[in-house]
């Protein structure tokens, strides 16, 4: 049923109601009888007093919801500015194809940047709260029209009474102590690329690479007390194992980490659907070790762990996913807009550009009309309140279609939150 | 109840009045950039 999921995952079992958002703790004959199984008449009778009095009190949906209209004023939130396409590495699965998307290195200049803020406050309406990402490529190697772009889009926000908040994703390579300090002092949110042991590192990501990198993240978080960054690592083929690099990575010292699948169509590290088995058994020890070093009362983040049941995100949003295509847009050093950094040189989704604005208002129209229900077997699922259909991105990318997700991601998808629901029960109970 | 607990009650299905401000975060925006995670997002107004 696509309203309840009854689960086991961490040795207890759970029932997850879809549309209110509430989660139990049930025993193996509750758990048996929803998957169908014969249950003691004994039981039986108690499983189903429970069952209607928890419908009864509205915490468990009887029937699924009505799927609203949804409008939205077609509005900016958030842009990923590509600073640089150009990078000092040459990562073997690089979605940037090492850099340029296809496309020649450059930088961007400060005018480009300059003029898609402009434009994202221009086109923000109402909203106070945005989003800018520097990204590349390797954001740091155009680090001077980072450093113009924080001041002129505090400046030119703050005259409209808005916010901007900043990221930036880097490889960690020129993190020398005046970047550091920049990046602490303006409180950018941080995204820090590596994948865990030496060895799994540096066989993606370039022979040295370990080596040079970790002392420059381990500086960077001390000096900013830990706080506001995320630690990214990509799994492949390669590390199967990845809660080891977890491990690696938390025994480092770093406490906010966040591992992703990488997403290939071949080469000898894609995840093909012969791992999903393995790949869901190492995501049951990597919250094992998040549960381990909760209960010791040690920091330990997980980014798909993280998930607030009370005060999540609303209906709407969960409908209408990331904005990519819609609110959210990527900015190539030139000026061009694309739905978002992963659609960055497939020329079709070039959909206008700083100086013009928004062209390609089917797109748009396309990509906001793109909600969970229009995508394929979302609508039936369990999770859909979690992933909203998934990354357009990648659902493109593997199936050619943006309404056609990515059945190996959606697997990991449920997986994960299965987990990160086992977890926060757990956190509930021993409370 | 003997054999269901209740963990945590939530209140989803009313936000679809309630929601839609906004002001949230962009869900791939600030740590993975690959996946979209809209579930561990956390909601501005609270």
């Amino acid at each position: 049923m696509a309203n309840w999921h009854c689960f086991k995952a961490l040795e207890r079992f759970f029932l997850f109601d879809v549309l209110s958002n509430s989660l139990f703790s049930v025993t193996e004959p509750v758990y048996d009888y929803l998957q169908g199984r014969p249950v003691k008449a004994a039981d039986l009778v108690q499983i189903e007093a429970d069952l209607a009095e928890l419908k009864g009190r509205g915490l468990l949906s009887d029937t699924r919801e009505i799927e609203p209209e949804i409008v939205r004023e077609p509005l900016l939130k958030a842009l990923c500015l590509h600073v640089s396409h150009d990078c000092n590495l040459r990562c073997r699965y690089c979605f940037a194809g090492t850099g340029p998307f296809g496309g020649k290195r450059e930088n961007m200049s400060f005018e480009v940047g300059k003029k898609a803020i402009d434009l994202l406050l221009r086109n923000s309406g109402g909203r106070q709260q945005l989003e800018v990402d520097f990204f590349g490529g390797e954001p740091l190697l155009n680090f001077n029209v980072v450093k113009q772009l924080v001041a002129y889009g505090r400046e030119a926000a703050g005259s409209c009474h808005k916010q901007i908040h900043f990221t930036l994703t880097t490889n960690g390579l020129a993190l020398d102590e005046p970047v550091r300090s920049f990046l602490n002092r303006e409180e950018i949110a941080l995204v820090l690329s590596l994948d865990g042991r030496p060895g799994i590192n540096d066989r993606m990501r370039g022979k040295g690479c370990y080596e040079k990198v970790v002392p420059n993240f381990l500086a960077l978080i001390r000096e900013r007390e830990e706080k506001n960054y995320y630690l990214r690592g990509t799994f492949t083929a390669f590390n199967r194992d990845f809660s080891e690099d977890a491990a690696h990575l938390y025994n480092l010292g770093f406490r906010e980490l966040s591992l992703e699948p990488v997403v290939e169509l071949e080469g000898e590290y894609r995840l093909s659907g012969v791992y999903l088995e393995e790949l869901k058994k190492e995501y049951e020890r990597l919250a094992e070790l998040y549960l381990e070093k909760r209960r010791q009362g040690a920091g330990f983040t997980f980014f798909h762990f993280e998930i607030n049941l009370e005060h999540g995100p609303c209906l709407l949003k969960r409908l209408t996913g990331c904005g990519a295509g819609f609110d959210y847009f990527a900015v190539t050093p030139a000026g061009d807009l694309y739905p978002c950094h992963q659609f960055v040189g497939r020329s079709e989704f070039l959909m206008g550009d700083v100086f013009s604005g928004i062209t390609r208002l089917d797109l748009r129209t396309e990509f906001g009309a793109a909600t969970l229900y229009k995508k394929e077997g979302c609508s039936d699922c369990w999770s859909r309140f979690y992933c909203s259909g998934g990354c357009h991105a990648n659902a493109h990318f593997i199936n050619g279609s943006i309404y056609k997700p990515d059945q190996i991601g959606c697997e990991l998808q449920r997986k994960r939150l299965e987990l990160a629901l086992a977890l926060k029960g757990i956190e509930m109970y021993e409370k | 109840m003997k054999l269901i607990q209740p963990l945590v009650q939530g209140n989803l299905a009313s936000t679809v009045r309630t929601g839609g401000c906004g002001e949230c975060k962009n869900s791939c925006q600030s740590a993975c950039k690959t996946s979209c995670t809209v579930g561990n997002q956390v909601c501005q107004k609270q």
